[in-house]
């Protein structure tokens, strides 16, 4: 039996891919890889099938968008579990804004469908391979991603408002 | 001697046997003393306007006795809670289906104005998809302060012209809503 820990994890992934992990860290314990988004199909189904890890959880996928990061605005961020060992890994993948697009999980997890709409809604992200790709939270007719920084959090239409009662 | 209030009746000439008064007055006692409630309730002011209805403060006293799960059978339609901007059609189409004559009273800051929520995925107040005849502020209202905005309700109900769906003024007012 071996130690499952992160040092594990880690050594496991760059031993099978080698620079396609751009970078680790662990905020608060939780093993963080940043990793090359074209190959994110390959990395989950090996976590997936791996004898010891078997990381066979989805807990999240999200998004993230940091303008001044150029060719890495858009971030698709996975969270996967592995309930036998009760070890988790994060991982995120980063793209430009001009195509943010990713290979979509759903092959692998049926919870990714969800999970990828949402991202989807949100920020833009074309998951491909994706089933059904179309928003899922906010009203269909809205024709912009709302989390993108450059979009106001407020509501235009507003008329009563007083800005010294919201803080500004 | 008891302090119960009942409802007085309408100015009338009275007489051994009889009684007279105008129809609008009597129909509109008693449309305003027994007004179905529709209720609308998405989020936090929904579990006030439930313990509105509990017995603590027991709305039936004032003649909402019945709770409406359809609209088709409602008076009034009580929006308690968040609406978001993809529930607008859904809570237009609720007040479509409620046949007139029909009331709206909007309970809280957010159904009211969109309360917080300055947002983009907010309905910036119910009376942007519908008419409102009665708005209850709070964050959330309490109790007494729903029951005030029915008694309000209860007023207009009272005076307002029986045929009020066919005045110009309120054709206009839904027209504005682009309802028929
Ligand atoms: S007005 Fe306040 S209590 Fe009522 S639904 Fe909005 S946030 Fe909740």
């Amino acid at each position: 039996m071996v130690n499952i820990d992160n040092e594990y994890i880690l050594t496991e992934i760059t031993n099978q891919f080698g620079d396609k992990v751009y970078s680790s860290y662990e905020p608060y314990g939780l093993l963080t890889i940043e990793f090359d988004k074209n190959s994110i199909k390959d990395l989950l189904s090996f976590l997936y099938n791996h004898q010891e890890l078997q990381m066979q959880f989805l807990t999240d996928v999200c998004g993230t968008h940091y303008p001044d990061v150029k060719g890495k605005e858009i971030g698709v961020i996975y969270h996967i579990h592995s309930l036998i060992n009760n070890v988790r890994l994060r991982v995120k993948c980063y793209m430009p804004i001009e195509n943010p697009s990713i290979d979509s999980a759903t092959f692998l997890f049926s919870s990714a469908n969800w999970q990828e709409r949402e991202t989807f809604d949100f920020y833009g992200v074309n998951f491909v391979g994706h089933p059904n790709l179309k928003r899922i939270l906010n009203a269909d007719e809205m024709d912009y991603f709302p989390m993108r920084k450059e979009y106001p959090l407020e509501d235009g239409t507003r008329t009563d408002k007083d800005d010294s009662y919201f803080g500004r | 001697m008891s302090d119960i209030k009942i409802a007085q009746t309408p100015p009338s000439i009275e007489g051994p046997g009889f009684q007279a008064t105008s129809l609008d007055k009597i129909i509109g006692l008693a449309r305003a003393n027994s007004l179905w409630p529709l209720p609308f309730a998405t989020s936090c002011c929904g579990i006030e306007f439930m313990a509105t209805m509990g017995s603590n403060y027991d709305l039936a006293r004032f003649g909402s006795e019945r709770i409406s799960f359809s609209p088709r059978q409602a008076d009034v339609l009580l929006v308690a809670g968040t609406i978001s901007k993809k529930m607008g059609p859904v809570l237009k189409q609720v007040y479509l289906q409620m046949a007139e004559p029909r009331w709206v009273i909007a309970i809280g800051a957010c159904a009211s104005s969109g309360g917080v929520f300055d947002t983009y995925s907010v309905l910036q107040g119910i009376d942007k998809v519908i008419p409102v005849d009665v708005y209850v502020p709070g964050c959330p209202p309490r109790p007494e302060q729903i029951i005030d905005g029915i008694l309000k309700l209860q007023e207009i109900v009272k005076n307002e012209s029986l045929r009020r769906r066919n005045s110009d003024e309120y054709k206009a007012l839904l027209g504005s809503y682009g309802i028929q």
